[in-house]
């Protein structure tokens, strides 16, 4: 009798999580899809190989390579740094390295406003050098690499902090470089670890609107990204263009949660 | 052999540690650091300082923008409590239980993550939409969800999915069950049980999630932007706010409604950090007596 009742219950609750699951993302998910194909195929392939969407993928793309190179390279050297040795003001740095999670990314995109837009104090130097940042495509770049920036270091720090610093003393004493250690001791131990974390960044880069937005100035075919290209897609009513565009989106979040899934599987399995 | 003389060799010395790059890795993270995290946040305080208080003080308290703030902050909570319900289900789902589909399902819950903010909200506007899937199936009773403030909320719900699940689930995975079995062994109802015995247990990692969603809740800009309309005094978020005045090229009127949700953000996690940090210690503490 108690056995029946728990099954119930545990049925229910079952039933239940799938059911938001299936409301809350998978329908959006698949209308995505099917708003893309609403017009046909033919509807489909002219939006999404538009010259401007194109150009949109590409900027996309080039800013994504930019703020995981730039973040992949400053999460290891800042786990490193803040796992392998012990000094003041170790908690302080960790606690900057986070702020861009806490701040909201329109923030993010007018922080580099009140630096490098006419109102900046980096404005002057810029225009001797004939430089532009805002409405250009280092503002967006920088932007993306602000939102993401803790993104693989977070992953690294508890990872390098569970693992002691025993066998990179070890070789150490044995007289191995910096680089030696890392690559030999370091790196094998971390590496999904580290995947995790350039995986959730690609996501993020790709897939950033708020901080771009701000930062982009939306000139068509030269600072617009593909998220932003969807904007303006949908602002213009051409609903089906707008969700062609985002179909290509939409593959790519496919993959990298697929991708997400076996690196975090293989992580957990190597810890065992 | 080696390796147990170096541990003890570090004891000795804990501040020098034998590992070489100190200097370079430092000096690389806190160059990238300053470069791209604080010399353009310091901006933000050079700026504000170029405005009297009084401005800064009459922009802040703006009508529009105390609705902002408002309809930010209430959405925001809504969601984080509709998430806390539903996250903690999941969390309790996916670990306790084994039924077909449940590696689909756990690993679907990073979806919001992955998908880019503007697709989830032009995805979410159309389907709740007068004419969209679901949207057409509450307007015959005059329940309208796109360009509402149910419609932020349910947006902000989406976003919100993963980290209440996310921050439960792990410390479900590590809980004892010895003492769900007494518990059920004396009597107690599954749940009394899980009232009395496990939730105290995850209230620490509930409060994180909670405080993440309606942190990211009250900045979240993408996939609340299209749902929300945008119409002053009804559904005009904080951040969408900051884009107007930008717009208006009102630099100080922007900043300083950024101040307030900075603060803000700062003042929800330090709180939901000591909450957290104080019951578990509680909990730990009541283990050792």
């Amino acid at each position: 009798m108690r056995e029946y009742s728990g099954n119930i219950g545990k049925n229910a609750l079952i039933i239940l999580c799938f059911l938001f699951i299936v409301i809350m993302l998978l329908i959006p998910l698949i209308s995505v899809l099917a708003y893309a194909l609403r017009q046909g195929w033919a509807v489909f392939w002219e939006a999404i190989s538009d010259p401007y969407a194109l150009k949109a993928l590409k900027l996309t793309l080039v800013t994504t390579v930019w703020a995981l190179v730039i973040n992949t390279v400053f999460g290891i050297f800042a786990a490193w740094a803040l796992t392998r040795y012990r000094f003041r003001g170790q908690h302080i740095i960790e606690t900057l390295i986070d702020i861009p999670f806490a701040m909201s990314p329109v923030i993010a995109g007018l922080v580099f406003i009140l630096v490098f837009g006419r109102i900046g104090w980096a404005y002057p130097i810029l225009q001797q050098w004939d430089l532009k940042v805002v409405f250009a495509v280092p503002g967006i770049i920088l932007a993306t690499v602000f939102v993401t920036f803790p993104f693989v270091s977070r992953e690294l720090i508890p990872l390098m902090n569970a693992q002691g610093t025993d066998e990179e003393e070890a070789a150490a004493l044995m007289g191995a470089g910096t680089f030696h250690i890392f690559s030999k001791i370091t790196l094998p131990h971390i590496r999904w670890g580290l995947l995790y974390g350039m995986i959730l960044c690609t996501a993020r880069a790709l897939g950033e609107f708020g901080a771009v937005s701000v930062v982009s100035g939306h000139l068509r075919g030269k600072t617009n990204t593909l998220p932003l290209h969807i904007e303006i897609l949908f602002s213009e009513f051409k609903l089906t263009s707008a969700f062609a565009v985002s179909s290509i989106l939409v593959v790519l979040a496919i993959i990298i949660l697929i991708l997400k899934n076996i690196v975090q599987r293989k992580g957990k399995s190597e810890v065992q | 052999m080696g390796i147990s003389r170096n541990t003890r060799l570090r004891r000795h010395k804990s501040n020098n540690s034998v590992i070489p790059g100190f200097t370079l890795s430092l000096g690389v993270t806190l160059t990238m650091l300053s470069l791209i995290v604080m010399i353009p946040l310091a901006s933000v305080a050079v700026v504000m300082t170029g405005y009297s208080l009084a401005e800064f003080w009459a922009t802040l308290t703006d009508k529009m923008a105390l609705h902002a703030y408002w309809v930010s902050l209430s959405c925001a909570l809504t969601a984080a409590i509709i998430n806390v319900v539903f996250g903690i289900m999941l969390a309790w789902v996916l670990v306790r239980y084994d039924f077909p589909g449940r590696r689909l399902l756990d690993g679907l819950i990073e979806l919001p993550f992955a998908l880019p903010t503007a697709v989830a909200g032009i995805a979410l506007t159309t389907l709740y939409s007068d004419q969209g899937w679901i949207g057409s199936l509450f307007a015959p009773y005059g329940i309208k969800i796109s360009y509402t403030t149910t419609g932020i909320t349910l947006a902000l719900v989406f976003i919100g999915i993963p980290f209440v699940v996310r921050s439960v689930q792990p410390v479900l995975e590590k809980l004892d069950r010895q003492t769900e079995e007494a518990a059920a062994i004396l009597g107690a109802s599954p749940f009394t049980t899980f009232r009395r015995v496990i939730l105290p247990e995850l209230l620490p990692a509930i409060l994180t999630g909670f405080g993440l969603v309606l942190a990211r809740g009250i900045g979240e800009y993408g996939s609340v932007v299209f749902i929300a309309g945008n119409i002053p005094y009804e559904t005009q978020i904080a951040p969408l706010l900051i884009m107007v005045k930008l717009e208006q090229f009102n630099y100080a009127g922007a900043t300083s409604i950024a101040l307030v949700l900075i603060v803000l953000s700062f003042v929800i996690l330090f709180t939901i950090h000591r909450l957290a940090g104080q019951i578990e210690r509680r909990i730990k503490g009541g283990a050792d007596t």
